[in-house]
């Protein structure tokens, strides 16, 4: 305490005195500033004015801001003015983006799509280590430098999506968690890097990816070839895994929201609010890391982190069976403002069917059309452009109303279901059905099946038929399974005739768990992942094959290397099938029983056999044993 | 003349700021701990324990309010009821009937959900005996500074907890587990919260020191629930944590009220059971202990007006600017479906493994057999 209080006294002494020189001199405050001004200048490699030096590090904010603007016209040269900022490295250039899509479908339903992009111009592979993160998330950042993440996908949802009455989505996605990620060349124990790369990620997600791993990983040999920049693809470096069984809601909504640079306080993702999106038949929530192009010679590489979220309303259940949809009523909240961090923010309305303004209406009406050209067709946006602000008229808030009769449907042309088909507890058999509604052009798909190992599949027993023929497949890779090591792996490339089904069939049997294994619930039954089908299917109108930035982020998510032909990703259902349990009570009610008849037969045999039998005089009474006390003590013989 | 006066004033002040610096300096360090921690766990699955859920999402959502972050809340539930699809109103779940308090708000994180809430997950979390990969917001990292609350419910039994319908944790491995806390030095002061029925056997058997314990019944008792939801359909809370949330409601991060007040929280009347509570291995009077040093969290501030001079920022060597070098390689997107490329794909370079043992053992076999019948001396013809 003594020593507290001789310290305090020499700090303020030390104070006082500095405070006796600041009274006396006050006409020398300038001259200090400038002092201090002249000490950073000498640091600097550029030479600027004395008295400007101090406005231009506050100004350094808006000259990033600017910069993104320019980012598709500038050269290099430009990044020349932005080294004169005092205080950092030549900052690397990020750009975010957040576009909403609303397609109104046949059904009734109304389905919408938020696509938020950043892009960043940093390289995370380098030695010394990324440290200053302004868009970019920087939980994400860390995980792709300390893996060498090349590429990964992750996404979650919760139902599923019915073609038949909803068309395609933009992007789609299977029930229950997926996560397919490529790794750089340099790592060398990718098994080990995966583990733990699931296990971050859980954290990350508030989801249970733990669970993920090597039963229920696979190395698929031909699907899911990178999406984003790379000429070298082995497959070594892949590795794709789905969870069906997990549950999608506001606990992995959260964290997925706090990616975000606005977080959800501004600009779309104000929309995204937990009640009204999970009570919605369809909800998947997705993020897509990969290098892309920054331009069209693509001679330089920038990262782009793509969050997508796709939900669907039901008529009835949010729609209140009008259809009559407002963002009201979809998300119970309106938009006031774009993201200030956001270089573009767009609200497109799909109105291709509305040539004339017969079908339906929108209010407010707005004059911007867009054209783009999504799952090979080309689609009519009405686009509402939130970073101007007439956008939100004199209510400053935008709460768009759309109001229509019917509408036709674009018929899928690929479309898939599966089933599990027999009776009992023993065997089964899985039946993949592949439509091809073309009505002349055939198409190749490249169907994905990983089947746990629990679930002992009979290839002998594969049969691939189109249209009552036998359809041989031109490329056939599998992988047997390892009982409780890996799953089954099947990758098979078919040609799918036109305007047929294709029905892919193979028996299996069900194998019977050790008895730790089974989960507490073991009677809900045990989920197959979804099938991956990817294709090439044939499109009407010509596909754009430059990678341009210009293009709304929904329609540039697949790279397209050919004009007749857009890449496509269907999932189909995943299988729910039981395995034979065992009655868990049954230990306890066996032991009480088993325990009751030993005890109670075996003990009688033994004391029938071993004990022997004497006759015992019953006990005298009172009276008597004193008498016999006292003619003990006389030395008679007792009574 | 002016100078000597200033110097006068000056040490006026100092003198009487110095004193008001050691009161709260002393009042700084009386509590004894430095952060809070807080471990809440659901361990019922199934719809029908939806009250479980919501008793431990009513105690997470009082002790964030009150002031801990997400960092410092481990938080396991075993099933999902907000987005299970029995739910009629799906991401929310209830604490009172009419769907008035939606305890499970917009801003949760729950770090161990589903199968993954396991009694050796459970005490993994508490002792820290956590496999190297695990994310931060699974771990418990607790120091000897720290006041952890520890809240359980489900079902119970005398002398056990039921994780999952599937397996249980008894009385003697919690205490044991707490005991390895002390030893390791991972709590200051400890308040364990249950409510299960017969909840009071579960800490019996504690026997640490810097413990408190509360439970919603006695042995013999079971503690019951409150009120069901007819829209529901289920009970929506137990009874104990029903009261225990109104009280906590009534808290805020600067109230000065102590444990004496917890004690008193659902008697018997309300709650139809009777809770206990254990101070014996307590060191403080509960009387001198306030709600929020477990329920909420240490935030002290000093403000202060002095001037700290940043260093200037760390250079770094600048790159070449990559302005018209024409020789970088020109990158390309990768074909998503190359038919023939697949078609023609050559199959793996498997590496050569040697053979494994049931090979070797055959050959050995065959070798053996053929030794045996015509005799060594062939060896020579072989060899």
């Amino acid at each position: 305490m003594a020593a507290h209080r001789c310290s305090y006294c020499s700090w303020l002494f030390i104070l006082f005195s500095l405070s006796v020189f600041v009274i006396a001199d006050i006409h020398e405050t300038t001259a200090v500033s400038d002092h201090h001004v002249g000490v950073s200048d000498n640091t600097q490699t550029e030479t600027a004015d004395q008295p400007t030096v101090e406005e231009r590090q506050w100004e350094a904010t808006e000259v990033k801001e600017a910069a993104p603007d320019n980012v598709a016209a500038d050269t290099q040269g430009t990044s020349a003015p932005e080294t004169m900022v005092p205080s950092s490295v030549p900052q690397p250039k990020d750009d975010f983006q957040e576009e909403l899509v609303i397609r109104p479908l046949h059904s009734g339903d109304i389905y919408a799509s938020f696509q938020f992009r950043t892009l960043w111009d940093t390289d995370f592979m380098r030695d010394n280590k990324v440290s200053h993160y302004r868009l970019f998330p920087k939980s994400l950042g860390q995980v792709i430098s300390k893996f060498s993440v090349r590429e990964l996908h992750i996404s979650f949802t919760q139902g599923y999506w019915r073609t038949m009455q909803w068309g395609q989505p933009f992007i789609s996605s299977p029930p229950g968690a997926e996560l397919w990620v490529w790794f750089q060349d340099s790592v060398t124990d990718v098994d080990a890097t995966w583990k733990e790369l699931t296990n971050v990620l859980s954290g990350i997600f508030c989801a249970s990816l733990n669970f993920i791993d090597s039963t229920n990983t696979v190395q698929p040999s031909a699907s899911f070839k990178p999406l984003g920049i790379g000429n070298e693809t082995d497959h070594r470096f892949l590795r794709y895994a789905t969870l069906p069984r997990e549950i999608v809601c506001t606990e992995n909504l959260t964290p997925w929201k706090k990616l975000l640079p606005c977080g959800s306080k501004a600009g779309l993702a104000v929309l995204l609010k937990s009640e009204k999106l999970f009570h919605s038949s369809f909800h998947s929530q997705a993020v897509h890391i990969r290098s892309v192009c920054q331009d069209r010679q693509c001679k330089t590489t920038s990262w782009e982190l793509r969050q997508t979220l796709n939900s669907v309303f039901d008529l009835h259940t949010s729609g209140q069976g009008k259809r009559e949809w407002s963002l009201f009523k979809m998300f119970s909240r309106t938009l006031t403002e774009a993201c200030p961090l956001a270089s573009s923010s767009k609200l497109y309305i799909d109105i291709t069917d509305n040539s004339q303004g017969e079908q339906f209406e929108l209010i407010p009406a707005t004059s911007l059309l867009s054209q783009a050209v999504v799952l090979g067709d080309r689609r009519t946006f009405s686009v509402y452009d939130l970073t101007q602000e007439t956008t939100f008229g004199s209510v400053r808030s935008l709460n768009l109303l759309i109001r229509w009769k019917s509408s036709d449907m674009l018929r899928p042309l690929l479309h898939a279901e599966r089933y599990v088909a027999g009776y009992g507890l023993q065997t089964g058999e899985i039946h993949t059905l592949m439509y091809n509604n073309h009505p002349y052009r055939s198409f190749p798909v490249l169907l994905l099946d990983s089947v746990p190992w629990y679930l002992r599949l009979y290839i002998h027993t594969l049969s691939v038929t189109s249209k009552g023929k036998d359809n041989k497949p031109s490329y056939i890779h599998y992988e047997p399974s390892k009982d409780r090591v890996r799953p089954h792996l099947l990758e098979m490339l078919i040609q799918l005739p036109p305007n047929s089904v294709t029905e892919v069939t193979v028996q299996f049997e069900r194998a019977l768990l050790k008895w730790t294994e089974y989960p507490p619930d073991p009677n809900h039954g045990f989920y197959v992942g979804s099938s991956v089908i990817s294709s090439l299917v044939p499109s009407t109108v010509a596909m754009d094959t430059n990678s341009t930035q210009e293009r709304p982020l929904f329609s540039s998510f697949f790279p397209c290397k050919e004009e007749s032909s857009y890449f496509v990703r269907i999932y189909t259902e995943p299988l729910l099938v039981n395995l034979p349990t065992p009655d868990f009570s049954m230990p306890y009610n066996v032991i009480c029983l088993t325990c009751t008849v030993v005890a109670v037969g075996y003990g009688s045999l033994y004391n029938l056999l071993t004990r022997s039998f004497q006759i015992e005089e019953p006990n005298p009474g009172l009276a008597k044993r004193i008498a016999n006390v006292i003619r003990k003590m006389r030395g008679v013989p007792p009574l | 003349m002016k100078i000597l006066t200033l110097l006068g004033l000056f040490s006026a002040c100092f003198s009487a700021h110095s004193i008001n610096i050691e009161n709260s300096a002393g009042q700084f360090f009386s509590s004894g701990h430095t952060n809070n921690w807080a471990v809440l766990v659901c361990t019922s699955r199934f719809w029908f324990n939806y009250r479980h859920v919501a008793n431990t999402l009513s105690v997470y959502r009082s002790v964030k309010r009150l002031g801990i972050p997400d960092s410092h809340i481990v938080l396991m539930l075993a099933d999902d009821m907000a987005c299970n699809h029995r739910n009629p109103k799906p991401a929310t779940v209830f604490s009172h009937k009419n769907m008035e308090l939606n305890v499970y708000g917009d801003d949760v994180e729950v770090d161990y959900r589903g199968y993954e809430v396991t009694v050796e997950n459970f005490l993994r979390v508490l002792t820290g005996r956590l496999p190297p990969s695990t994310p931060r917001s699974k771990r418990l990292l607790s120091d000897d500074r720290s006041n952890i609350l520890i809240y359980l419910t489900g079902h119970g039994g005398n002398g056990f907890l039921k994780f999952q319908d599937s397996e249980e944790i008894s009385n003697v491995e919690l205490a044991d587990a707490f005991e390895q806390m002390w030893q390791k030095r991972r709590y200051n002061e400890l308040l364990f919260i249950i409510d299960t029925c017969q909840g009071a056997s579960m800490y019996e058997r504690f026997y640490s020191p810097n413990i408190m314990a509360l439970a919603s019944s006695q042995v013999g008792e079971d503690s019951l629930s409150h009120q069901p939801d007819l829209a529901i359909g289920v009970h929506l809370m137990d009874r104990y944590t029903f009261y225990l949330l109104e009280f906590l409601e009534d808290i805020h991060p600067a109230s000065k009220t102590n444990m004496n007040d917890l004690f008193k929280v659902c008697p018997k009347s309300q709650c139809v059971s009777t809770p206990g509570h254990r101070t014996d291995l307590f060191l403080r009077d509960p009387g001198s202990v306030l709600i929020t040093d477990f329920f909420g969290s240490v935030r002290k501030v000093e403000l202060t007006m002095e001037a700290i001079n940043l260093t200037d920022p760390i250079k770094q060597v600048e790159e070449n600017p990559v302005n018209g070098e024409g020789q970088k390689e020109v990158y390309s997107y990768t074909d998503q479906l190359p038919v023939s490329e697949i078609i023609h794909q050559k199959p793996k370079q498997k590496d050569w493994h040697p053979p494994d043992g049931f090979i070797l053992g055959l050959w050995t076999l065959i070798l053996l057999v053929f030794f045996k019948t015509y005799g060594i001396k062939h060896l020579k013809h072989i060899f």
